[in-house]
């Protein structure tokens, strides 16, 4: 075990500029076309990344979850992370590793020729390197994604749920969508944030644009009421439609406690009233010029 | 032992709770508070919770307690301050705090009581709560 | 691939115990970045427990976990009393929604609290009540 250790080391010490060049070529023709500056950033990465894995494998041969190996294996979550938010693809960013294979293979071969049992056991090791090292940067390519989705996914419901002002010490709050749990937080949220900020005492949640309420939507508009009291404004639900009302009263749900409107325009015209407000509409001038 | 004081504020005594309450810092709060209510003839209690980055059962009964001692003293109480992470989670917790009121700060807790006790005069009936 | 990256004990014997253990779990919290309203939600969960486990367990202790799987950081806190137990387990969890006080409230509140929650009791045997938020 120890000479097949030190043979897989030697070969990338003679072999190096070899390595490199054939590994260069086959990863620029197997990418899309780059420009001069992700060219020369290849080419940094793949002598940094080539110096890297000969270290390692003078240190711990071919064993790639020992110590030794972590400054390859942190080098390739980087690289894929960045890959993965630059929009290349997952296997554009798994040939880095793949694209080695045949240049080394064919260091391996001018080395060891003349052995075909060394040759073999050499190929061998050197395949299982690569490819846990490719399995490697797929998996943190695939990470990064989900990171990146799952942070946009959040941006998406933070602007989907706006708080609108209609008045001083009014706000509105247009739900569009659906309301599942992971929404209501972050109305909650929005609206006790705006509560306090505008110093409002009254806030009308318009339902308009929720396709469904059923009980657990309506337990969700009813913790929104109820959070919304405790900071000291008073709620009213509005838009409620013919079909809503009819579910709400099929599942039993009770709302006995929250004013509730058919339209916005109903609901703003109350909290007007009850914030001490009143309109008068000015008398159209005749032609009395 | 600290002692949560108790500040007269117009017709109204005002208390501002800062410290993590523990159980006996409660109940002095509570013997404190309606000596100076029966002192002073107050009908209206304040009690700022501004600062206060989590409300658990234990607090929630105790405010509680706090407006129903109040109110048999002839006083009404409102919470004021809530802060927002501690409403959602209360919401969540299914502690609903009825029978105290709440408003967002000193300014509109004392709108709050001024509505409650102009009402209670007019019925007649001391302090009718929400 | 679930690991426990750190673990800390408080005990619990006298209301300013349950202060401590309030503060520590702040404290974990914050560091492992969790936003407002979870930090609110884990502290407040743990501090029902805490009383419980002051109030109806004799006293006990608390064990903080930092957890680590494969996709996120996680905070567990484990109460450990060797009181009296509780006899009916389901209807002390459900008692807390409409009752305003008592046992009731703290463990179905803990419960809505977390993200997963574990609770075994006998009488006699003590009970050991356990809450996770996952980040």
């Amino acid at each position: 075990m120890v000479s097949s250790k030190s043979k897989l080391a030697e070969v990338l010490e003679k072999r190096e500029q070899e390595i490199a060049t054939g590994w260069l070529e086959r990863q620029t023709s197997s990418l899309k076309r780059l420009s001069g500056a992700e060219q020369q950033e290849v080419t940094r990465q793949s002598r940094e990344f080539l110096k890297a894995v000969k270290t390692a494998a003078a240190g711990d041969g071919a064993d790639t979850s020992s110590q030794s190996w972590t400054p390859v294996r942190e080098f390739l979550t980087d690289l894929s992370a960045v890959r993965a938010k630059s929009g290349y693809t997952s296997s554009e960013t798994a040939s880095f590793i793949f694209s080695m294979k045949q240049p080394l293979f064919e260091a391996l071969r001018q080395e060891l020729g003349h052995n075909p049992e060394a040759l073999a056991a050499e190929t061998w090791r050197a395949t299982e390197l690569l490819d846990s090292l490719g399995l490697l940067t797929t998996e943190s390519f695939q990470k990064t994604r989900e990171e990146v989705i799952s942070r946009q996914q959040q941006e998406l419901l933070e602007l989907s749920t706006p708080v609108v002002q209609l008045w001083d010490g009014i706000l509105a709050l247009p739900l569009i969508g659906t309301l599942d749990s992971a929404r209501t937080q972050v109305v909650m949220q929005n609206l006790l944030d705006a509560i306090v900020k505008t110093r409002s005492d009254f806030a009308i949640i318009d339902i308009t644009g929720v396709p469904v309420v059923d009980t657990l939507v309506a337990q969700h508009l009813l913790k929104t009421v109820a959070a919304a009291r405790l900071m000291g404004a008073e709620c009213m639900i509005s838009g409620i439609r013919p079909q809503i009302a009819q579910t709400i009263i099929h599942l039993g749900v009770d709302l006995s406690d929250v004013i509730t409107k058919a339209t916005l325009a109903d609901a703003f015209r109350l909290t007007l009233g009850r914030a001490g407000y009143s309109m008068v509409r000015e008398q159209k001038r005749s032609a009395e010029n | 032992m600290d002692r949560i004081p108790i500040l007269k504020m117009g017709e109204y005594l005002l208390i501002t709770i800062q410290v993590d309450m523990h159980d006996r810092l409660a109940i002095t709060l509570q013997e404190d508070l309606s000596d100076q209510i029966v002192k002073h003839r107050s009908h209206g209690v304040l009690i700022d919770i501004s600062t206060l980055e989590m409300v658990d059962s234990f607090i929630g009964r105790m405010l509680g307690s706090i407006a129903s001692m109040a109110r048999l003293l002839d006083a009404e109480t409102v919470v004021v301050g809530m802060q927002p992470a501690v409403a959602i989670t209360l919401v969540e917790l299914g502690l609903s705090l009825t029978g105290v009121r709440t408003a967002l700060d000193v300014e509109k807790g004392m709108v709050v009581l001024q509505t409650a006790l102009s009402k209670a005069r007019r019925n007649g009936a001391p302090g009718a709560k929400v | 691939m679930l690991r426990v990256l750190k673990s800390e004990s408080f005990p619990i014997r006298t209301s300013e115990d349950i202060v401590i253990v309030r503060q520590a779990v702040r404290t974990q919290a914050v560091s492992l970045g969790f936003n407002l309203v979870d930090q609110t939600k884990l502290v407040t969960a743990s501090s029902e427990l805490a009383r419980n486990t002051l109030d109806y367990g004799g006293g006990g202790d608390a064990r903080l976990e930092v957890l680590q799987n494969e996709q996120r950081a996680g905070l567990r806190v484990i109460f450990d009393d060797q009181g009296p137990g509780i006899p009916d387990i389901e209807q002390a969890l459900s008692d807390g929604y409409t009752s305003g006080g008592g046992l009731g409230l703290g463990l179905g509140g803990a419960k809505r609290l977390s993200h997963e929650f574990e609770i075994s009791s006998k009488p006699g045997a003590g009970t050991r009540v356990s809450l996770l938020r996952w980040k």
